[in-house]
Parts: structure tokens; C-alpha cells; sequence
């Protein structure tokens, strides 16, 4: 296995409180293999990137249990200095905004060359030649002319594919896009993620794709774990969860999205809203929005039970659930 | 650069940068029919980076001509001083003492005898070289503290916080007459290690402040997940970013350290004589300014505009690196 997550728990400590953001978290991608990770915002999604990348910000941040099992090694375990070769050599990471993730004052081909010359001690010539070879790849037209062009120069699709490039670069074993299509248009986001899941084949790369976006997911993941405040609720293969979810909560992400067929009809939406990480609720962390819910889901949190091989789910009720 | 209506049939006509706007949002089967690349060669070439942009800005806004113009002459006088006046400084005939104007000494004698025109036009000297190595200093020396400060925060930042808060505390004049009234030396080196031990923590100051802010940018975060190591995240990602208010508070600062000197010197602790300095003329002109003004004027008002010229920078500068403060 390529990246193994286990029992993964985060914290943040703030003057307000604790607030637990990741509360045993477990997945695994292999190589080759798509992990889409899905949640609203809060659910715990991102920050379980940061602690895999180690870019976590601690503090306010800390790991407080689990293990980052990188090619069978705990990645927590390692010194910052031996992490620090790991991040951008063996995995990188796709920020959402290419715009304020790329540096505003350095040109797009230093910003790329800048990976040959950390990582692979190369000349600045090699490191710049390296550079619009990458800018090829990712289809940015007239790249020998562009690689001295400053971010703010390109559009939207053009700046991600170049975030896609410099993650690329070193062709890690591993990526992690957050949320990689969010900030563009419409028409360009189809482009890019098929440029992404291109590449990926191509390069046999593990890929966790970090979205709230049901549609992306459909496409290019090979497995999906949803993701409710800290824990993963449903894990499964990405064609059973979207056939019979196996958790109401799923189930509510599914039935939100707005459908041709139902024209007229009021919008499906979850009822109330995330919790407040500094005080989830007993039992079930989804029970207060849950339909389904019964008095053991107020006291008794649920495991995540083996709904078959491949798939999990963390609802006391995951049967009645699966079957409508 | 206004963005352009995305028009896909319409991208591979364009020449110019809008041109390349719209193709950068077109398919990309579109763009490879395009020929030759999207450099910009016309005549509204965009800004390449916020440098250039604020050159261009700056090249544009009188108050930066003209306060360059008179920087620039000053650092030319100061270095060739005999280039305008072809007198002594130094050399005084105690006859003509507090003579007014007359041909070949345009500004009058002062008290000792000496000529003003000369001994204003070497004075320059004094002030820029004050000037500028005590902002240099200053400028190092704050912005390295600062900047490792904010960028590492945690215990480092809290004791040099306090530190600023001390010196911030510690009121120039004051300081400078129990501090400098010790010193026997004649050089301006004293005067300037007093500036930079008290001007630090202003510097400091915005220089912890930008870094802090820079440092929780998107790009920041990103080079870390790629890999950048603190030293190069701080160097190549962060400073560049942060420097800007940095060189703006400078600029005004070089102003005011002039108008320091000139304060110290006339207070008896700054510059002393033999040295040619405003604030020493200045000092001894005052006891005759009933009688000969003229002695006073000159001097003085050498220093009113060197230091306006350097805020006048200053401001000019800041308006180009952040159009936000103005």
C-alpha cells in the first residue's frame, strides 16, 4: 500500500477551546489508485491532507494519535528535515486557489524550476529548460515564450495547470489535490481534471482528490470516503455508494444534487448544519440532522461496520439505509 | 488588463495580450493552431512584475521627479562638494564676521567669520552620510530581527517584542544627551550607532508585521508542501513579499535621522566641531539671529529641504509598492 492512514486524531487548540477536527481517521490509496474524499467544509477533509503533507500548522494544530504509513513508514515519526524531502520528491499537493498559491513576484518558470534545483540540485539553465518541458506537458500553449510570464498573467485554467506542473514535477508517487477545480469556471474544470487524471494513468501516481463536488467524483475516483466531522461515515467504491448509499448522510449528499428530471421541485438540502467541532454531539456526530435517527444514535457512536469487503459505513442503521 | 468576454472563435485572431487572455481560457486544440507565441509586443504591454509595475508608476508622479532631482544633486555635492564651492569650510577671517551678502560669498559670513555658502554646500556632506549609513543600519539590522521573529514566532517573537516595547520607550532626545554626552570621539560614528541602537524596533516592527503576513499567504504554504526549506521559504518566497513597507518607512525615516543629527548636533552632542554640519551652524547661529538671520536661513533651510525631498521620496515610494495606503 502506498499510503496508509490509521486512527489519524488532529486537534486545534485555540483560546476558545479544543477543537477537534480529525477524530480517527482511517484510508488507504495504493498506486494507480483514486481516493476522492468528500465532506462539507469543516469536516476534517483538508486538515487530514495537511497532516499527511506535514504542512499542518502547529501549533494551533496537533497530531494527537494515529499513524501516516507512507510506503510502510510512519511519516510522524520522522525528523522535519527527512519529511522535508519527502513533501514535493515523493508527494505533493494541489492547492484549490492557483492564484495565491503561486508566488506573485517570482515568474512561473522559476517557481517550477525552483523543484529541480531544491530537489535535484540542478543548474538554473537545466532547472529553466526543465521548466517549459513541464509547461508542455500540462498543454500550456506557447510555453517557451510564457515560462517568464508572472502568475497574475495567466487565466484561471492556465495558473492550476501550471500548480499541476510544479506538484508534477518531480513525478511524486503520490498526490493530493484539494479541491483542485473549485475556483474555476465551469468550462475550464472538465479540462483540468482530465488533464489531472490523465497525467495520473501516465504516471501510475496514487491521487486523493479532495472535493465537495459529487460530479467531479463520479469520473475519476476509484473509491470515495465521506468525510462528517472528523471521521469517515461511508467508505466504498465509488459505483455502490452513488447505486445505495449505505449512510443517511451520504445519502443526503446524493439527493442534493439538483437533477434535470426534478425541474419545479424545491431543492433538497440537509437540515441544520455541521457541528461545532469544540462540541460534537454523543452518539452519532450526524444524529441531530439525521432522518433516521433513534435514541442509540444519541448515546452510542457508531463503528464503522463492514457493510461487505470493500465497503464501510458508520451508522447503526447502515442495512435499513442501504436498502432505501 | 480588463478581462475579455470568452469568445472561443474569436481567440485565435487575437494578437496583442487581450489575445492571449482569451486563448489561455480556450480549449486547448484551439490554442496550438495559434501562431507564434503570446509575448506581449504592443504597445499596452502589461506590468511584469510589482516592481516594474511600480517603476512605472514611480516614473510617472512628479513628486518622485522632482524629489529625485534633489536627492540626486545632494549626493552629488556631498561627494564633490568643491564642484559648487570653491572656499574652505574650514578657513575663517574673523573680520568679516557676520557680514551680510556680497559678491563671491552669495550667503554672508557667520559669526566666527566663516563663509555660510561654503561651509552650507559641505555640510550636505554631514547630513546624507548620517543619513544614509543610520538608515542602512537601521534598516538591517530591524528588518533581520523582525523578519526571523515573525517568521518563527513563539518565544524568539515574544522576547523581541518586549525588547521593541523597551526601546520604544527610551525618548530619542533624552537618550541621545545622557548616551552621546559620554562620547569624545569626533566622527559621525557615534552619532549614527546611537540612531541605529534607537531606530531598530520601528523597523523591526513592520518588518515582523509584513513578514507575518506574507508568511500566511497561499504561496507560502504551497513551496512548503513542494518541499522549500525554511531558509528558502524566508529568502525567495517571503522577503521579496514583505520588503516593500519596509524600504517605504525607510525612505521616510532617512528624513527624519537627517533632522536628528541636525537636532543632536545643535543640542552639543551630535557632531562637534571641526565637523561642517547644519546642526552645528545652525546651533551657532541662533545666539546672533536678531542681528544676522542670514546665518540662520541657510543653513537651516538646506536642511528643511533635504528632509522634505527624502519624506517626498518616501511617499511617492509607498504609493507606488502599495496604492492600498495611500
Amino acid at each position: 500500500m502506498l499510503l496508509e492512514v490509521r486512527d489519524l486524531h488532529v486537534e486545534f487548540r485555540t483560546r476558545d477551546g479544543v477543537a477537534k477536527a480529525v477524530n480517527g481517521v482511517n484510508y488507504s490509496v495504493d498506486e494507480g489508485e483514486t481516493l476522492a474524499v468528500l465532506g462539507e467544509s469543516g469536516s476534517g477533509k483538508s486538515v487530514t491532507a495537511q497532516a499527511v503533507m506535514g504542512i499542518l500548522d502547529v501549533p494551533p494544530g496537533k497530531i494527537t494519535g494515529g499513524e501516516i504509513l507512507f510506503r510502510g513508514k510512519d511519516l510522524l515519526k520522522f525528523k522535519e528535515e527527512e519529511r522535508r524531502k519527502v513533501r514535493g520528491a515523493e508527494m505533493a499537493m494541489i492547492f484549490q486557489d492557483a492564484l495565491s498559491s503561486l508566488n506573485p513576484v517570482l515568474s512561473v518558470g522559476d517557481q517550477l524550476g525552483e523543484m529541480f534545483i531544491v530537489h535535484r540540485g540542478m543548474s538554473r539553465k537545466d532547472a529553466r529548460a526543465k521548466a517549459i518541458e513541464l509547461m508542455e506537458r500540462v498543454r500550456i500553449p506557447g510555453a517557451a515564450q510564457r515560462v517568464r510570464d508572472y502568475p497574475h498573467q495567466f487565466s484561471g485554467g492556465m495558473r492550476q495547470r501550471i500548480m499541476i506542473a510544479m506538484a508534477l514535477a518531480l513525478e511524486p508517487a503520490l498526490i493530493i489535490a484539494d479541491e483542485p477545480t473549485t475556483a474555476l469556471d465551469v468550462t475550464v474544470q472538465a479540462q483540468v481534471m482530465d488533464l489531472l487524471a490523465e497525467l495520473q494513468r501516465e504516471l501510475h501516481m496514487g491521487l486523493i482528490l479532495i472535493t465537495h463536488d459529487l460530479g467531479v467524483v463520479a469520473d475519476v475516483a476509484d473509491k470515495i470516503a465521506v468525510m462528517y466531522a472528523g471521521r469517515i461515515v461511508e467508505s466504498a467504491p465509488v459505483h455502490d455508494i452513488y447505486k445505495s448509499p449505505a449512510h443517511p448522510y451520504t445519502r443526503g449528499l446524493l439527493d442534493s444534487i439538483p437533477r434535470l428530471d426534478q425541474k419545479g421541485q424545491e431543492l433538497y438540502a440537509i437540515k441544520g448544519l455541521p457541528p461545532n467541532l469544540m462540541h460534537i454531539p454523543p452518539g452519532c456526530a450526524f444524529n441531530p440532522r439525521c432522518p433516521m435517527a433513534q435514541d442509540v444514535c444519541r448515546t452510542d457512536e457508531p463503528e464503522l461496520y463492514e457493510v461487505d469487503q470493500h465497503r464501510g459505513s458508520a451508522c447503526h442503521f447502515w442495512r435499513e439505509c442501504l436498502n432505501g | 488588463m480588463p478581462e475579455q468576454p470568452f469568445e472561443p472563435d474569436r481567440a485565435i485572431a487575437g494578437t496583442g495580450m487581450g489575445g492571449a487572455m482569451d486563448l489561455a481560457t480556450s480549449e486547448a486544440e484551439t490554442l496550438e493552431k495559434t501562431p507564434g507565441g503570446p509575448e506581449g509586443t504592443g504597445p499596452q504591454e502589461k506590468p511584469r512584475s510589482l516592481w516594474s509595475d511600480a517603476w512605472r508608476d514611480l516614473r510617472r508622479n512628479p513628486v518622485f521627479i522632482i524629489s529625485a532631482l534633489v536627492i540626486l544633486f545632494l549626493i552629488v555635492i556631498s561627494l564633490w562638494p568643491s564642484l559648487i564651492a570653491s572656499g574652505n569650510p574650514l578657513k575663517c577671517d574673523l573680520a568679516k564676521a557676520q557680514e551680510g551678502s556680497q559678491p563671491g560669498h552669495p550667503f554672508g559670513y557667520d559669526g566666527q567669520g566663516c563663509d555660510v555658502y561654503t561651509r552650507t554646500v559641505y555640510g550636505t556632506r554631514t547630513s546624507v552620510t548620517v543619513g544614509v549609513l543610520a538608515t542602512l543600519g537601521v534598516a538591517l539590522f530591524g528588518s533581520v530581527l523582525g523578519g526571523l521573529a515573525g517568521f518563527f514566532g513563539g518565544i524568539w517573537d515574544s522576547i523581541l517584542s518586549r525588547l521593541t516595547d523597551i526601546f520604544f520607550a527610551i525618548p530619542v532626545v533624552l537618550g541621545g544627551l545622557v548616551l552621546l554626552s559620554v562620547v569624545t570621539s569626533n566622527t559621525v560614528w557615534p552619532v549614527i550607532g546611537f540612531m541605529v541602537l534607537l531606530g531598530w524596533p520601528q523597523i523591526s516592527r513592520i518588518a515582523r508585521g509584513s513578514v507575518i503576513t506574507a508568511k500566511q499567504n497561499d504561496y507560502v504554504q504551497a513551496a512548503r508542501a513542494l518541499g522549500a526549506s525554511n531558509s528558502r521559504l524566508l529568502l525567495r518566497h517571503i522577503t521579496p513579499n514583505a520588503v516593500a513597507p519596509v524600504i517605504v518607512v525607510a525612505t521616510i525615516a532617512l528624513g527624519t535621522y537627517i533632522s536628528l543629527e541636525a537636532t543632536l548636533s545643535y543640542l552639543g552632542v551630535g557632531l562637534k566641531p571641526p565637523t561642517v554640519s547644519w546642526g552645528i551652524d545652525i546651533s551657532s547661529a541662533s545666539q546672533y539671529i536678531r542681528n544676522a538671520p542670514h546665518m540662520l536661513l541657510w543653513p537651516a533651510g538646506a536642511l528643511a529641504i533635504t528632509v522634505l525631498a527624502f519624506i517626498m521620496l518616501g511617499d511617492a515610494v509607498r504609493d507606488a509598492l502599495d496604492p492600498k495606503l495611500r
